[in-house]
């Protein structure tokens, strides 16, 4: 077995693979596997980078062709122009890392306020907002859309504004949560000893409990820029505006006036941004689902 | 994040009137406490105005009625008016439907991907981005993919049953078949965290219980059964409780494939509903009803999965 073997055992035992009879099912498994998965997976992605190669007659034939007779990369430029993916994706970039600073500030200062701050009712704040886990998202949706229409107080209206998709992002009570359970884990000594050098809570923070949260950081950060990329039914609501929608949206609204293979070019196009940023913080998104996702 | 290679040098000698004898322990206490509620600040605000203050006014909207700006108390109204509706059962029985083959699907599935994959000894990595791929897509390129894969005509899927000379379905066309092809697609879109998260409770297994349990003479499925399910039974659980609340809030799939309610309703779910009542009828009232509902509804999952993962946390 090559150098690749995981070091503990696994269900089957190495002494089995290692007997002729173990080997060929375990290459004729291991076959199987990568072909499925390759076409399960990859087929529908393949069909779609293709799809946007074929003519629009060639896109509806039966059967379908397997690969392009005739590829026209001018219609991923059509749908470029047609489907404005350029103000698309610049919408979407926009509330996506405004969503992620704000969670950043507001959420890293909450969470390290909490753990090593402690102020009087704390503990009663951070239950209300770990109580929030338990509301599942599409309860709020009708009460939170009226609350953006009319901010209370103020009666300031967030539609058709970033401000409608970055600032209820910040409620996430998952992100305290990781936050402040990795906060938890700094030594309190350490902090102890940066106040009697005499820095104030702001530099403790940006001083010792940043530089040794890095991998925390990294986790809430891709999940905050997915959550809000990959999110349908609020920006639907909140931003009308054809001119502001994000990409997910906006391929949608328009997906009824352009041709087919316009629209899957199009699709191909809104699928990059996201691919690429799994392809280069693969690992950290596979270690954040792991951390975040179940312990508790 | 640039500042944080400024040395911790450069920050020190200031602040001359932190010195605690410049006031009393109280006086410190105060200055203190405002400072940590001036870093709770920020996330409180965003707390109060989109969580917390909406599910208080979620609880009064069931109790009132709004027409033409003007709002009225109507007491159970908005729930005996919701619950009358024909569509109120439908929307349940369909998120139910959705929700058990969904579990079906997207729960035993990934569970038994995992063991296939731990068991690999090559080509981990690729297989493993393979599977997640899907869920780093937008949702409506993978929705749109499958709409048009479904297409009974020009579609891929009878395409392929044709070459295969298996009868073709109408997938979402009809209402017997809508909300089986809704869970396929749901389940492609979704099920790579599954895997990855329970790929990551079985390396967790030590290995010493699959040799006691083959020393004792247990078989490969006799194994499974006796080692992998008792040792990732929490995980299991915690994912059953997770998937359960997170299928039955299903809308994007259905909203996007049928445009919601499909062949004869058959694929208007509960969170649908809720939509239809707010935005298309204007009926704020009965919206917040169905939502209050639904809350009731999950919250009793939601709460057994906080307990749970305490428990084994």
């Amino acid at each position: 077995m090559p150098a690749s073997e995981p070091a503990t055992r696994t269900l089957i035992s190495p002494a089995q693979l290692n007997r002729p009879r173990g080997r060929a099912v375990y290459w004729t498994v291991f076959t199987v596997v990568v072909c499925v998965f390759t076409l399960v997976f990859l087929g529908p992605l393949y069909w779609m980078v293709t799809g946007g190669l074929k003519s629009t007659q060639e896109i509806i034939q039966n059967p379908p062709t397997l690969f392009p007779r005739h590829p026209e990369p001018g219609t991923y430029v059509a749908a470029w122009r047609h489907l404005d993916m350029t103000r698309l994706l610049l919408n979407s970039v926009y509330y996506a890392f405004g969503a992620l600073l704000f969670q950043l500030v507001f959420d890293v200062a909450a969470a390290y306020a909490l753990s090593h701050l402690r102020p009087v009712f704390g503990r009663a704040i951070l239950g209300l907002m770990l109580a929030t886990l338990m509301i599942p998202a599409a309860v709020l949706i009708v009460p939170q859309y009226l609350t953006v229409v009319d901010l209370p107080i103020v009666h300031i209206g967030l539609i058709n504004t970033p401000w409608a998709i970055w600032l209820p992002t910040v409620a996430n009570a998952f992100n305290i949560f990781l936050l402040k359970r990795f906060f938890d884990s700094i030594p309190a000594d350490l902090l102890a000893a940066a106040a009697v050098d005499g820095a104030t809570p702001a530099q403790a923070l940006r001083l010792v409990v940043l530089p040794m949260s890095r991998p925390i950081l990294g986790v809430v950060s891709i999940f905050a820029v997915v959550n809000v990329w990959k999110d349908f039914l609020w920006p639907f609501l909140v931003e009308p505006d054809p001119t502001r929608q994000p990409v997910n949206i906006g391929i949608n609204s328009l997906a009824l006036n352009v041709s087919q293979n316009e629209i899957i070019a199009g699709l191909t196009i809104a699928s990059v941004p996201t691919i690429i940023l799994f392809l280069i913080f693969q690992r950290n998104i596979m270690a954040g689902l792991t951390a975040g996702g179940l312990k508790g | 994040m640039a500042a944080l290679t400024v040395s911790p040098r450069t920050a020190e000698p200031r602040t001359p009137s932190t010195g605690p004898r410049t006031r009393g322990r109280g006086g410190r206490r105060i200055r203190d406490n405002l400072t940590a509620h001036g870093f709770l600040l920020g996330a409180v605000v965003c707390f109060a105005l989109f969580s917390w203050y909406p599910m208080v006014r979620e609880f009064v909207m069931t109790f009132q009625r709004t027409r033409r700006g003007r709002t009225t108390w109507v007491g159970w109204h908005n729930f005996i008016q919701v619950s009358h509706d024909p569509a109120f059962w439908q929307a349940w029985r369909n998120t139910v439907e959705f929700t058990l083959l969904a579990l079906v699907f997207g729960f035993a599935l990934p569970f038994g991907v995992a063991i296939v994959l731990n068991e690999i000894r090559h080509a981990r990595a690729y297989l493993r981005i393979l599977v997640y791929l899907p869920v780093m897509l937008p949702p409506v390129a993978s929705v749109l993919l499958f709409k048009y894969f479904f297409n009974p005509d020009s579609g891929l899927f009878n395409a392929v049953l044709r070459v295969l000379h298996l009868p073709t379905s109408q997938w979402l066309n009809s209402a017997a078949t809508a909300m089986p092809s809704v869970v396929i697609a749901a389940t492609w879109m979704n099920m790579g965290s599954a895997v990855l998260i329970y790929l990551a409770s079985l390396q967790n297994i030590p290995g010493e219980l699959y040799e006691a349990a083959e020393l004792d003479g247990a078989r490969l499925l006799r194994r499974v059964w006796h080692v992998t399910i008792p040792q990732t039974r929490l995980i299991l659980s915690l994912m059953l409780l997770l998937q359960i609340v997170a299928t039955m809030q299903v809308f994007t799939e259905t909203f996007l494939l049928t445009g919601g309610d499909g062949p004869k309703g058959s694929t208007t779910t509960v969170v649908y509903l809720i939509y239809n009542y707010a935005f298309n009828f204007n009926n704020y009232g009965g919206a917040a009803a169905l939502s209050v509902v639904m809350l009731l509804v999950l919250t009793g999952f939601s709460a057994l999965y906080v307990r749970l993962s305490r428990e084994g946390g």
